[in-house]
């Protein structure tokens, strides 16, 4: 087997990054020793540009000198990999893991920009349609949360899994965002089940680990907000 | 495995129940298959799709499940143990797999509907150069994933070959409704083989439209519906 223990796993990634947010979880919580590579904001490294020559993004997982791109392609590849380490992410039957899926489809098509769209829209009025449609895809994922949950802590049941992990990730900034804007956009009142969900998401010590601080994440929001202002409109 | 009748919810031109239609036959499935109208949207699809109210679902027993890739995935895992696997087994090769199978959706499908839409020649170029960008890109994924052999998925049609073989009808048809050469063997030579080889099997000829129906249809959805002046 090439190198140690560490050297045989890295992952390419940002700090601020939720996608890469979603490898580190997986990856902690299935133990595994990896060499953490930070790309600096603004430019892409050599690796990176060798690794994912295609989206040229990060987060890639490199297993054995071996690429893995696209976050919940990794996370499902350290399911299968790391199969005899920590809880299973992925449930057992073939119809709950269908809904894992779907559900997290929904998550990244539906919902991240919308939640981006708040921080990127040029005007209050986009703002608040953005915010809108954040919030109404909330309450779809609340009812999901009710079904698929079956009574217990999270999406995967008694433990963290797949699709806790692809929108549990986006829980920095959903707090930054609140915090900048003073909206709520986890509400106790409408989307209590996922309330509950968040807490017990983010106590969780793998996941404390990783989940940038919303304070540090705010200043990162005003730095790039400052950008999209300034930036010639697209054609 | 679960039991149960399997329906399949789709409509004749979409690729992405085409998809579906292919691993239900790889896999010797029988089922229903029920023909959707995308303007007036069946009862059992919104029921069964109430969030995006598209094809394909595929309803089994009192199970519905939606998004094509989501839907193979389904079926390749309920029942594993009937017919070939439909994705690799090695981890790695799985992650290859799913990585290519997005690829085609996110940029090869919307390169070549995009050549049918846009409204100037210089969209319609822009378009036509991504969609040669995106072949060229599965020319090098063909290479690497079939090791040699005759598929994606190596000896037998696998998740790729079905992803980017459904979309066979509706990328000959773009040819000729833009007067563009989109499958060129002299830039893709391994990729036209595999199309060649693709389109003569069982699978492919069961389950894919003919190619002047779906030019037909996409040259009245230019007209209709993505105002589109169709050249002379």
């Amino acid at each position: 087997m090439a190198g140690s223990g560490t050297s045989d796993v890295k992952l390419l990634g940002a700090w601020a990054s939720p996608y890469v947010v979603r490898a580190r979880i997986a990856l902690n919580l299935k133990e595994v020793q990896y060499e953490f590579l930070e790309e600096q904001f603004g430019t892409k490294s050599e690796l990176l540009l060798k690794s994912n020559p295609i989206y040229k993004k990060i987060p890639v997982l490199i297993h054995d000198e071996k690429p893995v791109c696209e976050s919940m392609i990794i996370v499902q590849y350290i399911d299968d990999v790391w199969i005899n380490s920590g809880p299973a992410l992925m449930p057992a039957d073939a119809y709950d893991r269908a809904l894992q899926r779907f559900w997290t489809v929904y998550v990244d098509d539906k919902f991240v920009p919308s939640l981006f769209g708040i921080m990127r829209s040029p005007t209050e009025e986009a703002k608040a349609e953005a915010k809108e449609q954040a919030l109404a895809s909330l309450q779809l994922l609340e009812e999901a949360f009710g079904k698929i949950s079956k009574g217990k802590p999270f999406f995967g049941g008694d433990t963290i899994g797949y699709l806790d992990i692809a929108l549990g990730s986006f829980l920095g900034w959903m707090k930054a965002f609140e915090e900048m804007n003073g909206f709520k956009l986890l509400d106790d009142t409408k989307t209590p089940l996922l309330c509950a969900w968040a807490d017990n998401f983010c106590n969780n010590e793998v996941v404390g680990a990783v989940i940038p601080e919303t304070a540090k994440l705010v200043e990162l929001a005003k730095v790039m907000q400052a950008r999209y202002k300034s930036a010639p409109p697209a054609n | 495995m679960v039991e149960g009748e399997i329906k399949l919810l789709g409509t004749w031109p979409s690729p992405f129940a085409i998809r579906v239609k292919m691993v239900l036959e790889q896999k010797g499935l029988s089922y229903e298959y029920l023909e959707d109208d995308l303007l007036n949207k069946s009862e059992l699809l919104l029921k069964h799709n109430p969030i995006y109210k598209k094809v394909p679902v595929l309803i089994h027993g009192d199970r519905a499940i939606c998004e094509s890739l989501v839907i193979l995935q389904y079926i390749d895992e309920n029942w594993s143990k009937t017919g070939l696997p439909v994705l690799p087994v090695d981890p790695y090769e799985r992650a290859i797999a799913r990585f290519w199978a997005t690829y085609v959706d996110d940029k090869l499908v919307t390169s070549f509907i995009g050549i049918l839409k846009a409204t100037t020649e210089e969209a319609k170029a822009q378009k036509i150069a991504d969609t040669h960008t995106a072949l060229e890109l599965l020319e090098g994924a063909f290479k690497k994933c079939s090791a040699g052999k005759d598929f994606f998925g190596g000896d037998s049609i696998g998740y790729i070959d079905v992803t980017l073989g459904s979309c066979l009808a509706w990328i000959k048809a773009a040819e000729r409704i833009s007067g563009a050469k989109l499958l060129d063997e002299t830039k893709v030579p391994l990729l036209m083989e595999w199309v060649n080889r693709f389109l003569a099997t069982d699978c492919a000829k069961r389950t894919l439209p003919d190619v002047e129906r779906v030019e037909k249809y996409g040259r009245n959805l230019q007209v209709t519906t993505w105002n589109v002046v169709p050249a002379k």
